[in-house]
């Protein structure tokens, strides 16, 4: 009876994840000739690695930019959510704020808002004549002009994702035993030494699964980088919107997803590794 | 014998529900003592302003004669076995011991040392690489011991240690623990609610009950002369009967005139009575002083509890000799095994069965 439940999922999850993966990897690996017939080929994904001059060094081939600097860029607003939202999930799980609930619906209220309106807000702040350079100018100071910059898509990102960040630790933090705080402290460790020693290793689980949920969308992203890089600004999900919105080519811009799934695939595996090591401390090995 | 810890006056408010009512308790050097009483009544709350987790809301707790008011846990030269253990999960066997001592920058072959010796202690030689969420019970019980008895404290504070343990193992803890205790001359302050394990290894029982403590003294004193109706029933089986002093040496109850041993009460005061259920020998019917009819028998190993039904009281009665259910029987209570209390304010009489 049980099973008879599990139907529609398996459904679901058959035309809406599995057929569509099947479809990106067969058109990852076919071509259409002049006649409309399809065939075969491998040369979507070489194509991928390829330079378009003779010889040129591997890191600098176009494709292997892109994925350089969406790879490094998803990386640093990883870490810079990491930097800033660790602090603040341990202010908000620490038990001094009378009005917590309150806080943490501060925090969260900006999700309610729409994606693109809030990263259209970035860019009316950023730009040469926006919020934030007539009120450098108001008070005589130089203006800053990072509007479609490196920068600028960074910033975005960590705004964007910061939330991603925050709730996976803030929970790890708050649904913390107690007790054993309490019995490093009993053992002589001063605040420093608690938070290094225990607090921080025990709240692991919760920052691999924050940057877990920050580096994933933040290396696909193609929104953000469309609207404050300024389309030049080139990373993977630009590659793939452009290669199927704009191009035209769905083998290519397929190979392209192919290469982004993997590279999520490995990532993953890798974090997981830290997360695995966890697990096993928090309670699933049976000797 | 030097007073190592002392409370004095402490109270304890949580929003406006007192847990501890001006608790006074002192605990001296190599005392293993004993905080009894059921769930809700203070007990751990005590013990965790004495580790340093909470302040009194009034009242000052001393250690060496020097207030602690102001010493925050790190700093107290206590040691705690927690309730559930709380033992590090990311850590294991020998990096949990270890801990204290890392913390005080001990050379690393000297906390070795004393790692192996304290795994040694309780009986885990082999077991430092383990992880502490692959062993049992018994054996992260053992572990959070070996961690808090590894830094020397002078007091060793345990919050229901054996409460999640299988009676077996409970009993055998028990054992170790006292022999520790006894071995290496620590100071134990122990809170439970099993008057048994109370009975068996303390020095000095604190009963309490409510945000205070109702008696404290030995194990003997607090089963053969327990001071109130509470302490009386919380501490082994009884018959716990309202009586009325008529002078000195005689008291009546369930309508008969016994003859006792307590004095110093006034004319018919009202009283409580509490006679042990092993105290009350069974005698042929009539022989008695008073009479009445078996209802009930229970197997229980090593005796039988028997219900006689006599003066209108349902008598429970422990003997090795069974007395069929139905039988007349006569039930004799010698004068020194009578017990007379104060009544206490609220009497619980009704409660006790």
């Amino acid at each position: 009876m049980r099973r008879l439940f599990t139907y529609p999922y398996i459904l679901w999850l058959a035309i809406f994840v599995i057929a569509p993966l099947l479809l990106v990897v067969f058109f990852a690996v076919t071509g259409t000739d002049t006649y409309g017939n399809t065939y075969f080929t491998l040369q979507n994904m070489g194509q991928f690695f390829e330079g378009i001059i003779d010889d040129q060094p591997f890191f600098q081939r176009i494709y292997v930019v892109i994925t350089m600097r969406s790879l490094r860029l998803a990386l640093q607003t990883a870490v810079i959510c990491f930097i800033l939202g660790y602090p603040l999930a341990y202010i908000l799980a620490s038990k001094g704020f009378r009005n917590k609930p309150f806080l943490i619906f501060l925090f969260i209220m900006p999700m309610w808002m729409n994606f693109l309106v809030r990263t259209y807000g970035w860019m009316s702040i950023l730009e040469r004549n926006g919020i934030m350079n007539n009120f450098l100018r108001l008070l005589n100071l130089p203006t800053i002009d990072i509007m479609f910059t490196d920068s600028a898509v960074l910033l975005g990102m960590v705004y964007n994702f910061l939330p991603f960040m925050v709730l996976p630790i803030y929970t790890s933090l708050t649904k913390m035993d107690k007790r054993i705080i309490e019995a490093a402290q009993d053992l002589g460790a001063n605040p420093r030494n608690v938070f290094l020693r225990v607090v921080f290793p025990l709240s692991l689980p919760g920052v691999v699964s924050g940057i877990t949920m920050v580096f994933m969308p933040a290396a696909a992203t193609f929104i953000i980088p469309n609207l404050l890089g300024g389309g030049q600004f080139f990373l993977l999900g630009n590659l793939v919107e452009q290669q199927f919105m704009l191009a035209g080519n769905w083998h290519f811009g397929s190979a392209v997803a192919v290469v982004m799934i993997i590279l999520m695939i490995v990532s993953t595996f890798i974090l997981s590794r830290f997360d695995r090591q966890e697990e096993v401390s928090e309670g699933g090995m049976r000797l | 014998m030097p007073r190592l810890i002392e409370l004095k006056g402490v109270s304890k408010l949580f929003g406006k529900q007192t847990v501890l009512n001006h608790v006074d308790l002192y605990i001296r050097q190599n005392e293993f003592v004993t905080l009894l009483g059921p769930s809700g009544c203070g007990k751990t709350t005590t013990l965790r302003i004495i580790g340093g987790f909470e302040q009194p809301s009034s009242g000052d707790v001393f250690f060496n004669e020097k207030s602690m008011l102001n010493t925050p846990p790190h700093k107290r030269k206590l040691n705690t076995v927690f309730q559930k253990y709380a033992l590090f999960p990311n850590m294991n066997v020998a990096e949990n011991i270890a801990f204290g001592l890392k913390i005080k920058k001990v050379p690393k072959a000297e906390i070795k040392e004393k790692v192996i010796a304290m795994l040694k202690l309780v009986n885990l030689e082999g077991f430092e690489n383990r992880r502490v969420t692959a062993l049992s019970g018994g054996q992260q019980q053992r572990v959070a011991i070996a961690r808090a008895l590894v830094n020397e404290p002078e007091v060793l504070l345990l919050d229901e240690p054996l409460g999640a343990l299988d009676l077996k193992l409970r009993k055998e803890m028990q054992v170790e623990l006292k022999k520790m205790q006894q071995k290496l001359g620590i100071t134990f302050i122990y809170v439970t609610h099993d008057q048994e394990e109370a009975l068996t290894m303390s020095d000095t029982i604190a009963v309490m009950n409510e945000g205070e403590i109702l008696q404290i003294g030995t194990p003997e004193d607090i089963y053969n002369e327990p001071k109130n109706a509470f302490v009386a029933a919380f501490i082994g089986e009884s018959n716990i009967l309202s009586g009325k002093m008529l002078q000195d040496f005689h008291v009546e109850f369930a309508g008969v005139n016994f003859t006792c041993i307590d004095k110093g009460f006034a004319k018919n005061e009202h009283v409580d009575i509490v006679v042990r259920p092993e105290d009350i020998r069974i005698t042929t019917p009539d022989a008695g002083m008073v009479n009445g009819v078996v209802s009930n028998v229970i197997f229980k190993g090593v005796h039988y509890e028997m219900r006689v039904d006599a003066a209108g009281i349902s008598w429970k009665v422990h003997s090795t000799v069974q007395s069929p259910t139905g039988s007349s029987v006569g039930l004799v209570i010698a004068p020194e095994l009578i017990h007379v209390m104060k009544k206490s304010v609220s009497s619980i009489e009704d409660n006790v069965s």
